[in-house]
């Protein structure tokens, strides 16, 4: 029998009223094993993770429509753990291509956050140009024997799996000869190295791999297809993607909102310089117009248009935080050359100059989504790919 | 009044416009008008006119359409797109400023005739300076008898030649006030200017002792004339960003189409890579154009700042992409027979019109409270 919108909504209320407690809400840390595992069990085997997926999967098979009613119900009360069929990027590449025996095993502790995870796709020599992995997986019995670097991994320390591809045929072309798999990151070949970047922090990991060691059934996939379930998870990893574009990181209390800028100004007592005043105003509108651009994407893909402007939204924010950091440094001139605590402007301004490139060169540079708009939204040519149907023993790198 | 449409009668009527445009303002006509150089076409006036056109912004009650300022804008990328020669500027400048007053007497004598077409006419708003700012008024009113009488000077007014109406923007001693001229009177001159978009007709009017009647009552009305100007910023955003998405289409499919070096130009990352800079200033012209006439509709407590960022970013926009599309054409587009340069030509023009980019985002800050 199924629920009408109301019905649901008042189910779901009602079992939320039972199981969960707001006062157990912790501080999540955004990687490694859940808090909440034993509520996300509770909610697992009450259908409402997942609730578009089969049954026998753990879902109601409910629609989209109805899934979206859950979440919001969820969200009402700040509980954890429903739309994952919609958000949950790991269970949705398992789901969609791992073997039944392994998706069994593993689908419901990455629902329910009992594992941990991590990403194994960047290499020193493989950052835009994704194919060009080096990292090798080669088939020993029931296993494969990993060796290679991986790197810009978040939560390697402390992920119990890795979604890692590996080249398994390097006679085939760059595309055709890599592999999905679960590794198992607990184990003596995985070394775990913190990244430090540009801004002196370290938000990432270099991943060494030494003769780790992949059971054959942890393949996702068929072996050599792994650049087609590698488009499954990007796709989900992009729908859930923000812009990672982040403030400032004094904890100052910063002036918010368009008229941010002109305060700072105000306050580093430049806002009567007209140069600036002209520049203030044109990156408080490109940041309006960024806006303005995304609503409008909404309200057609709402209408069922699909909008060119959704790949936009990478590019202008790029511009925004770069042209917004120099504006910063500008307003305060020598102040900029200092940092720490005790200069909150200076180092505000000099952390947004560093990092706007986490935006301009991070998932892609802004050069590669120029030739993704190019391409896909513009329908322009391919560029001539030398590399595409070589064999990848063959492809020059480094 | 404002007439509501539903969102299938404003796609109808845009179909409407846009098959009218593309049957009757083809680029040959386009360039048949510019070597007329009065910047008008009769017989496509006649038809814009039977579609309401120049009504858009007119109350039903006075023969309009009275659509307001959302349709207004969407009709204006239509006509920026196929680079439309016409008085509808002027329209809509004096629809906003006949509004302003609020004098139905006024209204009922000379909406009518611009909501059906048949009265076509000048703003003079601004003088030699040329800010469409009230400083910029340089035309002075004075009292005589019962009646009033201009001099001075009004500068780069639109389709001046071939008005039936002015509009004047004077200074008098309780501030600006608004007056009303026949193109007849005496001691009225009126200079065409040599105009470097050739479909955009542009007049000097010098004032000695020309009799005037005064439509704005006493004190300064400044403010409203302001209004009116935004209402004529909004449209022509519309016209910059139809124009702007018009040129970025034929821009990237001439990428598409032309080969050089065995390869489409388009394959090449310097061409793919500007292509995908321009769509983002097109459609951000769009964004900013289409805000901006949806809040002065709705009357939002921030639509003269929304008018603001929209008259610069439509302004910067146009301008960027018709100038890199010649670029990205190559040798063709610097040729006159080509419809590049005709666009770069308007777009350089409407960036000057009712104040600069520059002069905006001053506007702008100041509203963002700086």
């Amino acid at each position: 029998m199924p629920w009408t919108d109301e019905e649901l909504a008042a189910e779901v209320r009602a079992w939320l009223g039972n199981n969960w407690d707001a006062t157990r809400k912790v501080k999540a840390e955004s990687f490694g094993r859940s808090p909440y595992q034993p509520f996300l069990e509770q909610v697992l085997a009450a259908g409402w993770a997942v609730p578009s997926w089969p049954k026998e999967v753990g879902g109601l098979g409910l629609s989209s429509a109805q899934g979206r009613i859950i979440e919001r119900e969820f969200a009402a009360v700040g509980a954890p753990g429903a739309g994952q069929d919609r958000h949950n990027l790991w269970a949705n590449t398992a789901l969609a291509h791992a073997t039944p025996e392994f998706r069994d095993e593993i689908v419901p502790k990455l629902l329910t956050g009992a594992v941990g995870m991590c990403l194994l796709y960047s290499e020193p020599g493989a950052g835009s140009d994704l194919a060009a992995v080096r990292t090798r997986a080669d088939l020993e019995g029931d296993q494969y024997r990993v060796n290679g670097q991986k790197v810009w991994t978040s939560g390697a320390a402390v992920a119990d799996y890795g979604m890692l591809i590996a080249r398994t045929d390097w006679d085939a072309p760059k595309h055709k000869g890599i592999s999905f798999f679960f590794l198992p990151m607990k184990q003596p070949g995985i070394e775990v190295r913190p990244l430090r970047q540009i801004t002196d922090e370290a938000h990432f990991n270099e991943v060494f791999i030494t003769d780790a060691l992949v059971p054959a059934a942890n393949l996702l996939g068929p072996l050599n297809g792994g650049w087609g379930v590698l488009q499954t998870a990007l796709a989900y990893e992009r729908s859930v993607m923000g812009d990672g574009a982040r403030g400032p990181r004094s904890g100052k209390a910063a002036p918010k909102g368009d008229g941010a800028l002109v305060e700072l100004a105000r306050e580093a007592g430049v806002l009567e310089d007209p140069l600036l005043r002209q520049d203030i105003a044109q990156v408080t509108a490109w940041k309006i117009l960024n806006r303005l651009n995304n609503a409008r994407a909404k309200a057609e893909l709402s209408r069922g248009t699909s909008s060119p402007i959704m790949s936009l939204g990478k590019l202008a924010m790029s511009r925004i935080l770069h042209q917004e950091a120099r504006l910063r440094t500008q307003m305060l001139g020598a102040e900029s050359l200092l940092e720490g605590p005790d200069h909150p402007r200076a180092e505000d301004a000099n952390f947004l100059s560093l990092n706007a490139y986490f935006t301009s060169i991070g998932g892609g540079t802004d050069q590669i989504q120029r030739n993704i708009i190019g391409e896909r939204v513009l329908g322009l040519p391919k560029e001539p790919e030398i590399d595409r149907e070589m064999p990848f023993r063959e492809v020059k790198s480094g | 009044m404002t007439t509501r449409l539903s969102t299938e009668e404003l796609e109808a009527f845009l179909d409407s416009l846009r098959r009218l445009l593309a049957d009757r303002c083809t680029e040959a006509d386009v360039r048949r008008v510019m070597e007329a150089g009065d910047g008008h076409d009769p017989d496509l006036w006649r038809h814009l006119s039977d579609m309401g056109v120049p009504g858009l912004l007119v109350d039903p009650a006075h023969g309009g359409l009275g659509a307001g300022p959302a349709v207004l804008e969407r009709a204006m990328e239509e006509l920026g797109a196929s680079l439309c020669p016409s008085p509808i500027l002027s329209c809509v400048l004096a629809t906003a400023l006949v509004d302003g007053l609020g004098d139905e007497a006024v209204a009922a004598r000379l909406l009518p005739g611009i909501a059906d077409g048949s009265t076509i006419p000048a703003v003079a708003l601004t003088g030699p300076r040329a800010k469409w700012t009230a400083d910029s008024v340089a035309v002075a009113a004075s009292q005589r008898g019962n009646g009033w009488q201009l001099d001075g000077q009004a500068a780069f007014v639109l389709h001046a030649a071939l008005a039936d109406l002015l509009l004047v923007v004077a200074r008098t001693d309780d501030g600006i006030a608004l007056f009303e001229v026949s193109p007849d009177a005496a001691g009225l001159q009126i200079t065409a200017l040599p105009a470097f978009d050739r479909t955009l007709p542009l007049a000097d009017i010098g004032f000695t002792g020309v009799e005037a009647t005064r439509l704005s009552p006493a004190g300064d009305w400044w403010a409203k004339v302001e209004q009116a100007l935004d209402m004529g910023r909004v449209a022509l955003a519309g016209e910059q960003a139809g124009g702007a998405r018009r040129v970025f289409e034929f821009t990237v499919d001439y990428a598409r189409n032309r080969h050089q070096f065995g390869r489409a130009i388009g394959s090449f990352q310097a061409i793919k890579h500007m292509s995908a800079d321009l769509l983002l200033e097109s459609e951000s012209a769009i964004s900013a154009a289409r805000h901006a006439a949806q809040s002065l509709a709705d009357g939002a407590d921030d639509a003269a700042q929304s008018i603001s960022l929209a008259a610069f970013a439509c302004a910067d926009a146009y301008q960027r992409v018709t100038a890199d599309s010649i670029q990205m054409h190559g040798g063709i587009a610097f040729t006159w027979v080509h419809p590049a340069h005709l666009y770069l030509r308007r777009a350089r023009a409407d960036a000057q019109l009712l104040g600069a980019s520059a002069a905006m985002r001053e506007r702008f800050i100041q509203q963002l409270g700086g």
